[in-house]
């Protein structure tokens, strides 16, 4: 057992979202061209984790369902604080949605095993549907908070509390660990990475992969073959006709004619 | 598992002290389609305590049956009992579609129920239709550009999908309309609830998708945007907000338009420093009239406007602001 918190902030590589293009051939997302980027609230995720190994002690694991290629990505957040990285990579999970991208995580966590807290950012910038934390809370049948906006811990209860919005405000709760949070974009300042650890880890560290011979898990139930909703098609979009009137003129005759304008129409 | 045993397009309820929210009356509207369109009985799933009131509103606005849920340790919602008892709900009844607000409480509840139902999830659709046979078609915005990506679930059930606020419309209270409320028998235990809520905080928001008039702002802006307000006063307009703005907590999320924020649709939108990014766009395109003031000429937003202002939105703005004063003081003389 870990003295302290045993943390692992699941993060992500994303494309840069104005970057991707459609492929109008294939009507697929075209991604080469996009620069990639830590999903933006992930840094936020490590930053609470790290904030609580300070606290109270412990170690920070990140763990990410990707590629090898994100491996600079990975040191760049152990030199923000977090102690390891370990990368949940192989072509058999690749094309999954929830279902199996949850339970390839889950696995990795209680591959890890001793784990009181995982940390997620509320969402990712590329799918956006923030039902991965909930759905990883389930699998390993861990308690859960999203929308997590204050996270704090109380070690002789060994209870998290915290602060997470709602459709009417905000409310405190405190849940058992082991548990599952998602941390809103923005609730803190993510610290900058330790440059000169940076460099050092480029040349010395290796991270952690693990494949699925590490599970063993069943080709039809990861990736592609193991999801559950399928793309059936693409459409356009509904967008009605627009008048698309330039006004010209000169900076005071525009302000003019849409002053006329908004009288006219409000 | 045999798809065809399942029957029924159900929507989840969400309440807030005893309160439904709007966003499950607009589910139940756009259920209500659904449900004509496959010939299969739409149900109101409502969970909370003291509650008879909702379920019977459910009926009211469109629902064939209400699965009352009503139990003391429902009160608050809570991802444990909430997703015991919605499960519990979904076994007995076996619902073929099942869908949520995608907000806090309902995006908590569905990624978690997904999994333990072992159930397709199409997150934050922008549009929902049904086959005859009850296949539900979430359409969802593929990332910048106009095309939407249709997301079906073949193989599991019930087939779940959350819903932005603003995006269908609810039906008006129909009081003759008929339905039957079935209570829902609640095995809960004070012991096996491990969440404790510890105190509840309410935050006065503004609920801009039912705004008729909206002043938008985004980069073009900047963080500064307190002549955008002063215009948004004078047209007694709601602002909206790109979500980079939002993301700099230039004003709270509430604000956020766009495919992760609300989707609005007023009579009459000024659109300001915003360069058209799908993003953006998804949440306003169905509004009445656009103005769109951009800087650059080949900006994308001038496609989804009806009139285009080329020039620097600092430079403009102030004008406008001005001339309005001065005709609207004339207007009042």
């Amino acid at each position: 057992m870990t003295e302290g918190l045993n943390i692992v902030v699941l993060v992500k590589v994303v494309p840069k979202s104005d970057q991707v293009k459609m492929d109008p051939e294939t009507n697929t997302l075209d991604r080469r061209d996009a620069e990639s980027i830590i999903n933006p609230p992930d840094k936020n995720a490590v930053e609470a984790a790290v904030a609580l190994k300070d606290k109270y002690g412990g170690k920070v694991t990140l763990m990410s369902m990707a590629p090898p290629f994100v491996d600079d990505f990975m040191r760049l957040m152990i030199a923000m604080g977090a102690d390891d990285a370990i990368l949940l990579s192989d072509r058999a999970f690749a094309m999954a949605d929830t279902y199996p991208t949850t339970m390839v995580l889950a696995e990795g966590i209680k591959k890890m095993g001793n784990v009181d807290l995982v940390i997620c950012g509320v969402e990712s910038a590329d799918g956006g549907t923030g039902n991965v934390p909930p759905g990883v809370a389930e699998w390993l049948n861990y308690s859960q908070a999203t929308y997590v906006e204050e996270v704090d811990y109380e070690p002789d209860d060994a209870r998290f509390v915290v602060k997470r919005s709602t459709t009417s405000g905000e409310e405190i709760i405190s849940i058992p660990k082991p548990a599952v949070l998602s941390i809103e974009l923005g609730v803190n300042s993510p610290r900058f990475p330790d440059f000169a650890l940076k460099k050092e880890l480029d040349s010395n560290y290796k991270l952690t992969i693990w494949d699925n011979k590490e599970f063993g898990l069943e080709p039809e139930t990861i990736g592609l073959a193991g999801s559950l909703t399928t793309v059936d098609g693409m459409v356009q979009g509904k967008t009605r006709e627009r008048k698309k009137i330039f006004l010209d003129g000169s900076s005071d005759e525009i302000a003019d004619k849409l002053a006329d304008l908004i009288i006219k129409s409000i | 598992m045999n798809v065809k045993d399942w029957k029924g397009i159900a929507v989840l309820i969400e309440q807030d002290e005893g309160v439904a929210q709007h966003i499950s009356w607009e589910l139940l509207g756009k259920g209500r389609e659904l449900a004509n369109k496959c010939n299969e009985p739409l149900v109101a799933v409502v969970l909370g305590h003291n509650v008879k009131p909702i379920a019977e509103e459910a009926i009211h606005r469109g629902a064939d049956l209400a699965v009352l849920a009503d139990h003391e340790l429902l009160v608050h919602y809570k991802w444990e009992t909430y997703s015991k008892v919605t499960n519990e709900i979904i076994k007995e009844y076996k619902p073929s579609s099942f869908i949520f607000g995608a907000s806090p409480n309902g995006r908590d509840l569905a990624g978690r129920l997904a999994v333990r139902a072992k159930s397709g999830l199409t997150a934050d659709v922008v549009d929902l239709d049904i086959t005859e046979d009850g296949s539900m078609l979430g359409s969802v915005p593929g990332f910048g550009g106009s095309i939407l990506a249709v997301i079906k679930c073949e193989t599991s059930r019930p087939q779940m999908a959350t819903v932005r606020p603003g995006i269908f419309t609810a039906k008006e209270i129909d009081t003759t309309h008929k339905g039957k409320i079935k209570p829902f028998k609640v095995k809960l235990t004070e012991d096996e609830v491990s969440t404790h809520l510890i105190k509840k905080i309410t935050v006065e928001t503004e609920d801009i998708s039912k705004a008729k008039r909206l002043v938008a702002a985004g980069r073009g802006v900047g963080s500064d945007i307190s002549q955008v307000q002063e215009l948004a006063e004078m047209l007694d307009a709601s602002i909206g907000l790109t979500r980079p703005l939002c993301d700099d907590g230039v004003l709270p999320r509430y604000h956020q338009v766009g495919s992760t924020g609300v989707t609005v649709k007023p009579k009459f939108a000024v659109v300001l420093g915003i360069s058209g990014a799908m993003h953006f766009t998804s949440g306003i395109k169905d509004s009445d009239t656009i103005v769109s003031i951009n800087i650059d000429d080949k900006a994308v937003i001038f496609d989804y406007s009806d009139y285009c202002i080329v020039g620097d939105v600092k430079e403009i703005l102030p004008k406008v602001i001005e001339k309005l004063k001065a005709k609207l003081l004339q207007e009042a003389k």
